[in-house]
């Protein structure tokens, strides 16, 4: 009975130091995991999943605080991508943050606008051009479509307008054809 | 004496692999292989657990428990030193592989629980094995494992290219891969002889 | 010599029906000037040249509508003399059939000159020269219209010792380059010359595909008394025209995926861009037409010289129209080339061939079975790809993995798809990944930019909100106590006298 206590006890210890040892030795600082979510996010910057731009939304993912289908501008697409990194089950995009739009940009027309410099502070990425008193414009290369603009216009002067297909973006199309059985008769 | 330790190894990987043979190990076979990477790090991981805990529980066994008596503190004695073994295993993925740390996810600490890890070293005990024999056996059992979960996560990238119909899309079309795999395997009975 | 002796035989392609005496019964024909002229401003790889232009102008021949924009880009010129009447976006002839800008010239038929200004490139000295080059709009004319002053200057760190003129042109159907070569002999080989100098080659050679026996004779004899010319003839398999296969079926080396030929000295030209180069080198002349051939299903297959910019509606009339009336026409050869979006497009630099689709070659009669895995088309791929494995992956989206099997290395040739016992249209699925893939890699740039200029506007956020602080810590330290009540009495004192104002004002209303 004794030698059975003993030796668990010894082995206990034995396991208890040597694990101690390599746990103070292999310490690991930091959180590389967060850039490697950060770079499948669309950069939107537009807060629909209901943190204040890309990089916090991250951080959550990977403390575990938000769930991965909450970015409608990453799509479908995105939330595969995030299943995959993360190792979870790939969820359907919540809808209650929105669904996913087209890409637009935005658009101020020019006669309406006042020049308050709203606008301009509530751009998370600086795509719009402009000084008080002085016309403001949008910056198109620049301008992610996160419609954080849109609400804070006093004139409501700006609107989206989406992107079309032309000649430059042009994308060859997935090929489509029916794989029918033959219908022809095969006479032995 | 060295034609011995290959049959050891014959008979672990392709006659009597745990896998597939002896149907052990199966949670992480079916859970880590929807990916190449994850497999090779899993059955990396798993090899090092199996060499190591087969050769302290030998050590164990045979210095400690067989001497007093103590033969059925065995069970609860391996499956302390393979936690151990594998919250080290753990440790030294985090620091050096962060990546696939992240990506093995709960199924690093799983191996614990990986029935074919607490059956090697049983085995290893009741068929009385030398040390030598007992890290062969352990390491065999741990290529066999790799070998075919490598097989098996090929296969199942493969698959997701395929029209599978819907109701067989997911873990029923693995479970039939993996059973034709089996099926495949029963050829090798009788190579031993 | 003893390299053209040497047969060599690159693995895959394919035997096709060539189906060129079509076209070659009679010679070239040049068509009068049309009542319009549609110019694309893109007709080359690189970016959309800037317009020179504007509505109502006044151009005459040779005259720069559009300049080049930058390194990767060439000109525009007006191909006869006339008026600009607009600018505008009309069809191209694009598979996409979307339409893009297009300067629509109305000629007035004196069909005028510009000043023609030959180029004494020896004088002048090649970086002068390759300025002259950009703006002459002379792009590859094989098809691929890549701007060809890129391509000519000696770059000391690779100089060129051979020249290779590419007259295989191995697509069933088109014959442009073979009627050019029986009738304009003489301004390919001088243009040859010139271009072999240009480069400072020491020897050229001009390889020929061994379906184009009265090509061959032509330019045989007038190549007898230079010593630096040579033809070799190449046997007849598709694709022998495309640049890495031709080089090796010439002289046996094969150039590694990443390397251009000019690494290992050679650089090779269609026959229809020497031609260009030297009638813009030694007579001045922008690149302003082209031989176009009009075949298939049509009445009287020919070949033509047309401008740039002649409606293709007017070629077609020319010829008679359609055998067989189904309105399809392809541009491009059989195995390359993409169904016109309509007719209404108008001739381009990339325009070498249409052809009036012949009933087989309509889609619908084919209709595509699973893959069988048969791998044929590993059997003929001529770059020695897998594409059963990239159809695999293209066609479930699984694009990292295709790009694993070098996905961007195939050159559309279009084997694969014809010896495909299924009938898959197997480039289709490798054109669909590789937009993916681009458009992809577009985004994730832009998403890149994004989020650069979100951390600094929160870094700037962060500084002003520094310098705030500091300022108001400052501005408090500076005035004491005393000050303050100093400053405060001031400020009492005017409200009390303003407030005095307001009341006597009052009262005297």
């Amino acid at each position: 009975m004794l030698t059975s206590i003993l030796i668990i006890l010894f082995l206990a210890v034995i396991i208890g130091l040597v694990l101690g040892f390599s746990s103070v030795q292999f310490k690991v600082k930091g959180d590389p995991i967060i850039e490697k979510i950060d770079s499948i996010l669309p950069q939107t910057q537009c807060g629909q999943c209901n943190y204040p731009g890309c990089k916090p939304y991250a951080t959550a993912i990977a403390k575990g605080e938000a769930d991965i289908n909450q970015c409608p501008p990453g799509g479908e697409a995105g939330v595969r991508a995030l299943a995959e990194l993360m190792g979870v089950e790939y969820k359907p995009l919540n809808e209650s943050h929105g669904t996913t739009k087209p890409k637009a940009i935005a658009f101020i027309d020019e006669d309406t606008c006042i020049g308050c410099t709203l606008c301009i502070q509530a751009c998370p990425v600086d795509a719009i051009l402009g000084a008080a008193k002085q016309m403001h414009t949008i910056i198109e290369k620049e301008c992610t479509g996160c419609e954080l603009c849109l609400p804070p216009c006093p004139v409501d002067c700006i609107t989206m307008e989406s992107i079309e297909e032309n000649a430059e973006n042009w994308k060859w199309k997935y090929p489509v054809y029916s794989i029918s059985t033959s219908k022809t008769k095969v006479n032995h | 004496m060295l034609n011995n330790y290959l049959l050891i190894i014959i008979s672990t990987v392709l006659v009597n692999n745990i896998v597939l043979t002896k149907i052990l190990g199966l949670c992480p076979f079916m859970g880590v292989s929807k990916k190449l990477e994850t497999s090779i790090s899993m059955s990396a991981a798993t090899a090092f657990v199996l060499t190591i805990g087969s050769m302290t529980s030998w050590a164990i066994n045979h210095y400690l428990l067989e001497p007093n008596d103590l033969v059925y503190l065995r069970t609860l004695t391996f499956i302390v030193v393979i936690a151990a073994v594998v919250q080290f295993t753990e440790m030294l993925m985090e620091k050096n592989f962060p990546i696939l740390y992240k990506m093995l996810g709960i199924f690093l600490p799983l191996i614990t629980t990986n029935c074919a890890v607490l059956g090697i070293p049983l085995l290893n005990a009741q068929a009385s094995h030398t040390l030598l024999e007992s890290a062969v056996f352990g390491f065999g059992g741990a290529l066999g494992f790799s070998f075919v979960l490598i097989l098996f996560s090929s296969t199942r990238e493969r698959l997701e290219g395929a029209h599978i119909p819907q109701p067989f899309k997911g873990s029923a079309i693995s479970m039939i891969t993996a059973a034709l795999m089996s099926l495949a395997f029963m050829g090798f009975i009788g190579l031993d002889k | 010599m003893k390299l053209l002796d040497k047969i060599f035989k690159f693995n895959g392609g394919v035997q096709t029906n060539p189906k060129k005496d079509i076209s070659t019964k009679n010679s070239i024909k040049c068509l009068p000037i049309p009542s319009e002229l549609r110019l694309p401003l893109r007709q080359h790889i690189g970016n959309m040249p800037k317009l020179k232009v504007k509505v109502g102008d006044q151009v005459l021949k040779g005259e720069l509508i559009a300049e080049a924009d930058g390194n990767i880009s060439a000109a525009i010129h007006a191909p006869t003399s006339g008026k600009i009447k607009s600018v505008e976006k009309l069809l191209i002839p694009h598979p996409s059939g979307l339409p893009d800008f297009c300067v629509t010239l109305i000629p007035d038929k004196k069909d005028q000159w510009i000043k023609k200004a030959p180029v004494n490139w020896e004088k002048l000295g090649m970086e002068k020269t390759i300025k002259l080059l950009l703006n002459s709009g002379i792009v590859g004319l094989g098809g691929a219209a890549f701007p060809s002053h890129l391509k000519l200057g000696n770059n000391r760190n690779s100089p060129i010792n051979t020249l290779i003129i590419n007259a295989a042109e191995c697509e069933p159907y088109i014959t442009c380059d073979d009627m050019l070569m029986r009738e304009r002999g003489n301004d390919l080989i001088k243009g040859i010359k010139l271009v072999q100098s240009l480069l400072g080659a020491k020897q050229t050679i001009i390889g020929i595909e061994d379906n184009k026996p009265e090509a061959y004779k032509i330019i045989s004899d007038l190549i007898i008394k230079e010593s630096s010319v040579h033809i070799k003839v190449v046997p007849t398999i598709y694709p022998s025209g495309d640049a890495k296969r031709l080089i090796f079926l010439i002289n046996g080396i094969k150039i590694s995926k990443e390397k251009r030929s000019s690494e290992y000295g050679i650089q090779m030209f269609n026959v229809a861009t020497i031609v260009a180069i030297y009638r813009f080198i030694v007579h001045g002349e922008a690149s302003l037409s082209r031989i176009v051939t009009i075949t298939g299903n049509i009445k009287e297959p020919r070949n033509y010289e047309v401008l740039f910019g002649t409606p293709l509606e007017s070629l077609i009339q020319d010829t008679g129209g359609q055998k067989i009336r189904n309105n399809t026409f392809i541009m491009g050869g059989p195995m390359m080339g993409f169904k016109l979006p309509s007719i209404d497009v108008s001739v381009t630099k990339t325009m070498n061939c249409v052809i009036s689709a012949e009933p087989e070659m309509i889609e619908a009669k084919k209709e595509p079975l699973p893959c069988i895995r048969c791998a044929k088309c590993a059997e003929a791929c001529p770059v020695l790809l897998q594409p059963q494995e990239l159809f695999w992956f293209s066609k479930s989206d699984q694009f990292e993995k295709a790009q694993n099997y070098n996905l961007f290395d195939c050159i559309e040739c279009g084997c694969c798809s014809y010896v495909c016992p299924s009938n898959i249209p197997l480039v289709q699925f490798y054109r669909y990944a590789k937009s993916e893939i681009i458009a992809q890699s577009i985004e994730k740039e832009e998403a890149d930019i994004a989020r650069e200029r979100n951390d600094f506007r929160i870094l700037r956020l962060e500084r002003e909100k520094k310098e705030r602080a500091e300022r108001n810590a400052q501005r408090k330290a500076e005035n004491t106590s005393e000050e303050k009540s100093k400053l405060i009495e001031e400020k009492r004192a005017e409200i009390a006298a303003a407030m005095n104002r307001i009341k006597d004002n009052e009262k005297i209303k």
